[in-house]
């Protein structure tokens, strides 16, 4: 068994199968990040560089431990400090360094698509740590993943995305994830940030926070991008904290327990107020958790295809 | 086909092998038991709760996967998808008994003994199993409790049939196609 897809360039190419598989090699490897020595040999021949030409605190740190984790040997790149500022192209920087015989490439970009791009022109494996507005699939997997320790099966499970859906990849891969998975899915905001035919995947959409929190079993709250937003979609953080900002005194007046996500990082206060992040709702830090044990899945499984070709 | 081990005999070699480790080890104070993902485990659950049938005793027993210790990781063989490890117990300074069903090429072995060394320092490691595939061998690794020893050709499969998973206990020869030559 082994995955349907050379890259993991989005989750938009993956089949539920492939997801299946993800989810239950990463639970091995939740036992291993358990363990008193936590890690293990398999990746011990494979170098991976980390290409990061946007600033990550989690994501990086994620990848590098579930690289380290298999034994593979890793090199950070980030943009700023490089030969980019001196106009070198992604496909020369990419090709340098793969010349330099690196066998697989993480990456995050500003550009939508920019992954998908670099596949066309390389050989490496290529997984994709977030491009632009469109796909940040590990987020997406290790979102489900998380919501799958909490309540076990996915049909019929409601969730609601609550936020910056036009700027956020988290969203649209969290929307892909879930809908192949079974899942009902509602997005929830400011009309201003919502995509105008989102509904074409799938998901419904309301513009009151309230009706969706009532309706959901999981609420996922997204960071509002400030720095992609280049012109004024809402009037001020005061007033969008005010009519969508999710916090305790909203949570405590429904008539049902949810759960509470965030991709990180928050801006406390703004779309999350503090007392609901670190409430007993939240499994904000199980998602961290969990995100090393799906990155590693996805390497391993990778990695393996690499000597199938 | 052909049956080397017939479900009567099966039974007496299992005993026989659990009465070896009552012998050795007593009433397990120091000693655990180790069974290797995924056939090994079908043994070692014989193993153990023979003891426990015999000695009224509860044996320590864990699981161990050994698919992200193995060597042919990455050489263009089928992607090996892994099963649960679970030893809830310390090695620290124990004996431990590793258990698999077939004693083939000692590749399996070199990577449980690795994977071993990650819970812990164990005092003594000792090897079970149920078929030892004489002359076959990769690596220099020998079982301590041998079920029954056989001489086969390489392009033989010895297969072990458990009679929870399958119909019944037994332990055939089978003569597989001759190997297709590598590709490319």
């Amino acid at each position: 068994m082994s995955l349907s897809s050379k890259h993991l360039l989005g989750i938009k190419d993956l089949t539920a199968k492939d997801i299946e598989l993800i989810f239950s090699t990463a639970d091995h490897f939740k036992e291993v990040l358990r363990r008193p020595i936590k890690k293990v040999p398999s990746l011990r021949d494979i170098t991976i560089v980390n290409l990061f030409y946007e600033n990550s605190t989690r994501t990086r740190i994620s990848f590098e431990l579930a690289e380290k984790r298999l034994g593979a040997d890793t090199i950070n790149f980030t943009a700023s400090g490089s030969s980019v500022s001196k106009g070198e192209t992604l496909i020369d920087t990419v090709n340098n360094i793969l010349s330099m015989k690196v066998d697989m490439v993480v990456m995050r970009h500003s550009a939508s698509g920019a992954p998908h791009f670099l596949s066309n022109h390389i050989d490496a494996a290529i997984i994709n740590a977030g491009d632009g507005t469109n796909e940040h699939p590990t987020q997406g997997l290790l979102d489900a993943y998380s919501i799958r320790e909490k309540h076990k099966t996915f049909k019929g499970r409601k969730v609601a995305i609550l936020g910056d859906i036009m700027h956020s990849r988290v969203a649209l891969s969290n929307i892909y994830c879930l809908k192949k998975l079974g899942a009902e899915v509602t997005v929830a905001g400011p009309p201003t940030l919502i995509p105008q035919y989102i509904d074409a995947l799938g998901v419904n959409v309301t513009y009151d926070i309230r009706e969706a929190l009532q309706w959901c079993d999981v609420a996922n709250v997204l960071r509002i991008q400030l720095e992609r937003q280049n012109m004024p979609l809402f009037s001020s953080l005061r007033e969008y904290s005010l009519y969508y900002g999710v916090n305790k005194a909203l949570l405590d007046s429904l008539d049902k327990e949810i759960t509470i996500m965030h991709p990180g990082p928050i801006n406390r206060g703004v779309e999350l107020s503090s007392d609901a992040a670190d409430s007993h709702h939240s499994i904000i830090l199980n998602q961290v958790e969990n995100g090393v044990a799906i990155r590693m899945a996805v390497l391993y499984l990778l990695a393996g295809k690499k000597g199938l070709e | 086909m052909k049956t080397i081990l017939d479900q009567h005999k099966f039974r007496v070699v299992i005993e026989r092998l659990a009465h070896q480790l009552i012998e050795n080890h007593g009433g397990f104070e120091n000693a655990v038991i180790i069974g290797i993902q995924p056939r090994g485990v079908f043994l070692a659950d014989r193993i153990v709760s023979t003891i426990e049938k015999f000695q009224k005793i509860s044996v320590p027993y864990g699981k161990l996967d050994i698919t992200f210790y193995r060597d042919d990781f990455n050489t263009g063989k089928e992607l090996h998808i892994p099963n649960a490890t679970s030893i809830p117990f310390s090695i620290e300074d124990k004996k431990v008994i590793l258990i698999d069903d077939v004693l083939f090429t000692g590749r399996t072995i070199r990577s449980a003994l690795d994977a071993l060394t990650d819970f812990g320092r164990p005092q003594k490691v000792e090897l079970m199993t149920l078929i030892d595939r004489r002359y076959s061998r990769q690596l220099p690794i020998q079982a301590d409790y041998v079920g029954m020893t056989i001489d086969a050709m390489i392009t033989q499969k010895v297969k072990v049939f458990w009679k929870n998973e399958e119909q019944e206990d037994q332990v055939v020869l089978l003569n597989s196609e001759p190997k297709p030559t590598q590709k490319k």
